[in-house]
């Protein structure tokens, strides 16, 4: 043997009757995310490269027009001056949002197909870990880390316009204390984090939770069995009732299931005329069906994960 | 105690029978070669020993149930499936660290030790690495758990001849301690053969032969004899015939060597050898039991 070997630490046999019997929960959980973001490294950097391109974006257009914009603001009434103000920082929140949704579907489509595809479930399995802290673990990229992430960045991508932005106005000799005054960062963070919080995690988490099952379930082309048996119903239905009710069902639940959560003269969720309503929308029974049917479907992902012949 | 005890085990794939009610038992400080050809079931045998699959039937691994306590299972039991399942986008020193992070007989300093017997750096992703390299790291990997049964199924698959080689000297040398078991499944019967304490073949989802390597030394020969001696050969019953060089070749179960040695000349047979006899009578509706 050489040298190497009899330098290495010699596993005392003491060590094996001491030997951790398991290792808490906690710690597997952090190993499960790590590995996500190991494998999906879009998870974290495209927000990030979103947040930049915006920015650079402002840099060589939007800071330009300020001054000019903050000249002409005198003949604009509050409401128009306010709007025109926040409008790059509701720019910056939207795309951040966008890109969230997107990751988040692409993400839970191939989140439990890949590790079969590639055989690497063959890898996964020989390790202690259950099928269930592994679901779970991917369940929580779309239901937890994204939407958080999310409100991270655009909260620092917003103060950095603001940041630009005073500095721009007391560059050309204009007072920021106006600006200023119109931008509320705190506010609209907590505005972005609820909306996201209610529309795109709680009321979508079916969506999510049918992507995984699909995703767990399906050999290849995951994307097609996700999308094509609620459109072949809707097909079906039309056809052998000419009836359209799981059309308008999956139309109400996509686009605006999630208003009972605000009211709001205005679609941007960051408005400050938004009232929020999360008695009502908590009370929605919907919200409760749509958890409920959730938990299922991951219930299902787990079964699947563990029952999937390795092929 | 019995590291694993199968009774009955049978797994059907539609109406296609994978296993046909095998009974099982392995030892613990075993090392059992499994041996036998393509849809043999060699790999539904150890999927369940794995608790990768269903199964119908009676299966305890260390005490367990592999279907239902995989993951407390994986604590005390490693495997190899099969060359290349390591994630490809992983980077070296990522898989060591996760497999440290949630196995908690892992012992990190002994995977980098074999690690540095190799060429493999650690910043390397799998996917840039040689198929010979993969095997190398996974192996690293394995080896540094203290586990008590490891399973291989066809480990060296594809690799060239130094790499197999290797793969069963370190395992031999730096793994094997006389307590753990290992259970190696190949159709890659010879270079395992001096590793062996235990072989079993198996065909279409039946244990045809189930010896250990002792038994087979001491009841197992190979008798070369010429054409003028052949019939006196034939009468001591070989269990398998077949022609070399213009010679005949007998196999015979548990015949006296002295009396055989009086014909021809007399050897142990190899595994492949004995294999061969074995599937050719099964084959033909014979047993060798």
């Amino acid at each position: 043997m050489s040298s190497q070997t009899n330098a290495m630490p010699d596993t005392p046999l003491e060590s094996q009757a001491l030997a951790p019997a398991a290792i808490p929960a906690t710690r597997h959980i952090y190993w499960a995310l790590q590995r996500e973001f190991w494998e999906n490294r879009a998870i974290y950097l495209a927000p990030l490269a979103v947040a930049c391109v915006f920015l650079f974006g402002f840099l060589i257009t939007g800071a330009h027009h300020l001054p000019q914009k903050m000249r002409a603001a005198s003949a604009l009434d509050p409401m128009q001056l306010h709007h025109q103000i926040e409008e790059p920082y509701d720019i910056a929140g939207g795309a951040l949002m966008g890109t969230f949704l997107i990751i988040a579907v692409f993400y839970c489509i191939e989140a439990l197909q890949r590790e079969r595809r590639d055989r690497s479930i063959l890898f996964w399995k020989s390790l202690p870990v259950s099928d269930v802290t592994t679901v779970l673990s991917k369940a929580s990229i779309p239901f937890v880390v994204l939407p958080l992430l999310t409100c991270v960045v655009t909260l620092v991508t917003q103060f950095l316009v603001l940041l630009v932005s005073c500095a721009v106005l007391a560059g050309s000799g204009l007072s920021a204390a106006t600006y200023w005054s119109q931008v509320s960062l705190v506010q609209m963070s907590l505005l972005l984090l609820y909306h996201v919080m209610t529309v795109h995690v709680l009321w979508s988490a079916p969506i999510y939770g049918w992507l995984l099952l699909v995703s767990a379930w399906a050999r290849r082309t995951a994307f097609l069995w996700a999308t094509l048996p609620p459109l072949a119903i809707v097909a079906l239905e039309k056809l052998l009732f000419n009836t359209t009710h799981f059309a308008a069902f999956l139309g109400h639940f996509l686009s605006g299931g999630g208003t009972e959560a605000i009211t709001a003269p205005d679609t941007m969720p960051m408005d400050p005329l938004t009232q929020l309503t999360p008695l009502k929308f908590l009370s929605t029974p919907g919200l409760w069906i749509g958890l409920v049917v959730t938990a299922a479907f991951l219930a299902a992902a787990v079964r699947l994960r563990r029952y999937r012949e390795p092929t | 105690m019995a590291c694993i005890e199968a009774r009955g085990l049978r797994k059907a794939f539609g109406k296609t029978i994978a296993l046909d009610r095998v009974n099982l038992c392995v030892e613990e400080g075993r090392i059992l070669g499994l041996i036998g050809p393509n849809g043999a079931g060699k790999t539904t045998t150890l999927n369940s020993i794995l608790g990768l699959t269903p199964y119908e039937g009676e299966l305890r691994v260390l005490g367990r149930d592999p279907w239902t306590e995989r993951d407390r299972l994986m604590h005390d039991v490693c495997f190899i499936a099969d060359v290349a399942v390591l994630p490809r986008w992983i980077r070296v020193s990522q898989a060591l660290e996760y497999v440290a992070g949630v196995h908690p007989r892992f012992d990190r300093a002994k995977a980098e030790g074999f690690l540095a017997k190799t060429t493999i750096r650690r910043e390397r992703r799998v996917r840039e690495l040689s198929k010979g390299m993969v095997t190398q790291l996974h192996l690293a990997l394995v080896m540094a758990i203290d586990a008590r049964l490891l399973v291989l199924d066809e480990p060296t698959l594809g690799l060239d001849i130094l790499f197999r080689k290797q793969f069963y000297d370190s395992l031999l040398n730096d793994y094997f301690d006389g307590n753990r078991t290992i259970v190696v499944a190949t159709h890659q019967v010879d270079e395992i053969e001096h590793v062996l304490t235990d072989l079993m073949f198996i065909d279409r989802g039946h244990i045809v032969f189930s010896r250990s390597m002792e038994e087979i030394e001491s009841r197992y020969l190979e008798l070369m004899v010429s054409p003028e001696q052949i019939l006196a050969a034939r009468a001591l019953k070989p269990i398998h015939e077949r022609q070399m060089f213009g010679r005949t070749v007998l196999l015979f179960d548990s015949v006296d060597r002295q009396q055989l040695a009086a014909l021809g000349d007399v050897r142990t047979p190899s595994i492949s050898d004995l294999f061969v006899a074995v599937m050719g009578n099964q084959g033909q509706g014979g047993a060798a039991r």
